[in-house]
């Protein structure tokens, strides 16, 4: 089991606030309420209670109190997801702040990189610099990322991060190539979500044969029930009841835009994304009471110049924490964000902008971060070079969250002050050697250099890893899987 | 016996390897407390009459796999440090033996010059200088040019080199003091110079040899030794 880190969560909305966020939450959801242009939604909300205004192709929904609080109690605290290899599998518990990190977004746009040699007409000094080139994410993409996440210790799970736009891909073979192009290049967890409902049988059918019979579900899925501010979209709300009505594992996933889709205060995001997250709650357990839900916390402020997203901004980071707040308050595993920038290149801006998420989302203890690796211009676009050095960046939050061992380590040390002092030299690194090869301490940064070497290094370190041999799905299995269902001759 | 000695010595080598001065030593993971090091693993060899000499082979022999190992990034500079300061150990036990046995080890003075009290450079280097099997005369940090001067007359006949740090480019200067005083007491030693503030040219103007770090210091120490032969 991929354990994560337990983290001492940095809290910074007192209790009574989050209770006071909870409570205009539920007023959100009684008045205006939410408005739903699914009908079975509504129908279910209306058979339980809810006020319902019917209108011309929509539903205005007024959720009673009683009705959101009873029906939270029984979202469950612990969600398991399996994986392939046991050992990748999470067991997500929603009144633990215990962290861990994963890839996320379905990006459309790949940023290759190669990388070019340069000579100065000025100076005639010669350098090798990065280009890069942007092109369509295609299916041999997911695998190639799914294979490289699998190498990288820092991702504790694979949620698919291309958008497959080969030619040959349609609305009736793109869920089971994606999940198929994931599952056979990663033995982590997979999560995504569904282009096509009428496919999720097939898709739990081969997650099924797949997993061998394993009891945890080594898939989930996320559906995006609401768009902000407060609707109930139609289809992915569909998505959550069928999901739900499988039992499998669900993130309720909002995104309000402070500033454009929901109001700019760090507040009115936080109150109102738990409102929509908690409307999908409360129709996920009036469907099948105990249904496995995350509480899918995806805000983020809007630039003031043209109200595109701006996940660098600081707003974000607090929308962030309120976000895993809310969660730990009504006990509900949390998956939350980090690690989005918003530059389009790879390197330094993208690293300042993630960093400070990948710091916030993980000091608050969010279960399960998504986001966390290779994401440029937003989430618009995947660069694996980004996503190596993510990687690294995510291992150093997690090496500063480790928790700490006082009483032993002073034990330790104080021994090794007398003995140091003791010597001419007063050397204390002979003492760091069990935990550099503990993997605690990470010996030194590995990508070191300019901008462009830095980039360099990341690429060369990319090619290394996926040199590596793929851990395949076993084929009889696989020969199984090819008999029902359509699988790209190329991909298998 | 044969089988015996063999035995010790790869025992020997592992423990230099291990980077284990001592029985109260830990190894790279933590591990081997309580078993014998590099110190007792010698003064049971030379109970045992094993020669002083095959002694120093198979130290030697076990830091080339430690350098290896450091070259190969499969070693940092802790590990390599942990096994000098292990062979420096086995070394003072070795030594009555070799005094004996009429066997002298070559001397070199290291300092941090006069105005500096930077001296992890230094010490590094004498840490690996001693791993090396040099007897390092270290004077320490702050040392004024008279007394360094001082020193290498009194143990001119073994000395094979002077090793100077400074990390300002205030003090650096002092270094040059230094080798002008050598010269006029007509002591012809070679001076490896090294630290921050310390460049190649600035080495060259003062008649030194730079060195770029601590390891190259011993590389360059190494060389001397050899020339003088």
């Amino acid at each position: 089991m991929r354990k994560g880190v337990l983290v001492k969560p940095y809290e910074r909305l007192e209790k009574a606030q989050i209770e006071k966020i909870h409570e205009a939450s539920l007023s959100i959801l009684r008045d205006p309420g939410i408005i739903s242009y699914n009908r079975e939604a509504a129908e279910i909300f209306a058979d339980n209670g809810a006020e319902i205004s019917s209108n011309n192709g929509y539903w205005r929904i007024s959720i009673p109190e009683g009705l959101i609080e009873e029906s939270v109690k029984h979202a469950p605290s612990v969600v398991k997801l399996g994986a392939r290899e046991k050992e990748n599998s999470l067991v997500l518990d929603g009144k633990e702040p215990r962290v861990r990190f994963g890839t996320g977004s379905e990006a459309n746009v790949i940023l290759d990189m190669d990388v070019e040699d340069f000579v100065s007409e000025k100076s005639g000094i010669e350098r090798r610099f990065p280009v890069f080139q942007r092109r369509r994410g295609t299916v041999k993409d997911l695998c190639q990322s799914a294979h490289l996440c699998e190498l990288l210790e820092n991702v504790d799970f694979f949620l698919r991060n291309v958008n497959i736009q080969d030619d040959d891909i349609t609305d009736d073979n793109k869920d089971v190539n994606k999940f198929y192009a994931s599952l056979n290049n990663t033995t982590k967890h997979v999560m995504a979500g569904l282009t096509n409902l009428e496919k999720l049988d097939d898709v739990i059918r081969m997650a099924e044969l797949v997993s061998g019979g394993r009891k945890e579900p080594i898939i989930s899925f996320i559906a995006c029930v609401t768009k902000s501010p407060l609707q109930f979209i139609k289809e992915s709300t569909q998505n959550l009841i069928e999901m739900t009505k499988r039992n499998y594992p669900v993130v309720i996933s909002v995104s309000p835009q402070g500033g454009s889709t929901a109001p700019i205060q760090e507040a009115g995001t936080v109150a109102q994304q738990n409102a929509e997250i908690l409307a999908g709650v409360v129709l996920s357990q009036l469907v099948r009471e105990g249904a496995p839900v995350l509480y899918g916390s995806n805000p983020l402020r809007v630039r003031m110049d043209n109200l595109d997203n701006m996940y660098g901004a600081p707003e974000t980071n607090q929308y962030y924490i309120g976000g895993v707040q809310m969660a730990r308050f009504y006990g509900i595993p949390c998956y939350s964000a980090a690690g989005v920038g918003d530059s389009k290149f790879p390197g330094i801006e993208a690293t300042a902008e993630k960093m400070m998420s990948h710091l916030f989302s993980s000091l608050s203890g969010a279960q399960y971060v998504h986001y966390a690796f290779g994401l440029l211009e937003g989430t618009n676009t995947l660069s694996f070079e980004q996503l190596v050095l993510d990687d690294l960046h995510v291992g150093f939050c997690k090496s500063m969250l480790r928790g700490q061992r006082i009483e032993e380590e002073l034990r330790d040390s104080l021994e090794d002050i007398r003995e140091v002092m003791g010597t001419s030299h007063k050397m204390f690194t002979r003492y760091a050697r069990k935990y550099l090869r503990a993997g605690e301490v990470i010996p030194f940064y590995p990508f070191d250099g300019d901008a462009n070497e830095t980039l360099i290094k990341a690429r060369e370190r990319k090619g290394d890893l996926l040199a590596a041999p793929v851990e395949e799905i076993p084929g009889d299995i696989k020969k199984g899987v090819f008999q029902e269902f359509d699988v790209l001759e190329r991909i298998r | 016996m044969i089988k015996i000695s063999e035995e010790l010595f790869a025992k020997i080598k592992e423990n230099v390897i291990k980077g284990r001065r001592n029985e109260k030593d830990e190894d790279l993971e933590g591990g081997s407390v309580g078993e014998p090091g590099v110190k007792e693993l010698i003064e049971e060899a030379l109970e045992g009459g094993i020669e002083p000499k095959r002694l120093i082979e198979c130290i030697n022999d076990a830091m080339v796999t430690v350098g290896k190992k450091f070259e190969t990034g499969e070693y940092f500079v802790p590990d390599m440090l942990a096994s000098a300061e292990a062979v420096s150990v086995g070394m003072d036990v070795l030594e009555p033996q070799l005094s004996k046995g009429g066997i002298k080890k070559e001397k070199f003075v290291v300092a941090t010059v006069e105005g500096d009290i930077h001296d992890i450079g230094k010490n590094i280097f004498a840490m690996m200088l001693k791993g090396a099997g040099f007897d390092v005369i270290d004077l320490g940090t702050d040392v004024s040019a008279d007394e360094i001067v001082k020193t290498v007359k009194n143990e001119d006949a073994e000395i094979v080199g002077i090793g100077l740090s400074a990390l300002l480019t205030t003090t650096m200067e002092n270094m040059g003091v230094v080798i002008e005083k050598l010269r006029e007491e007509k002591l012809e030693k070679e001076v490896l110079v090294g630290g921050v503030a310390v460049s190649n040219e600035y080495a060259d103007k003062i008649c030194a040899i730079y060195c770029a770090d601590a390891f190259e210091g011993v590389d360059k120490a190494k060389e001397l030794a050899k020339k003088r032969g």
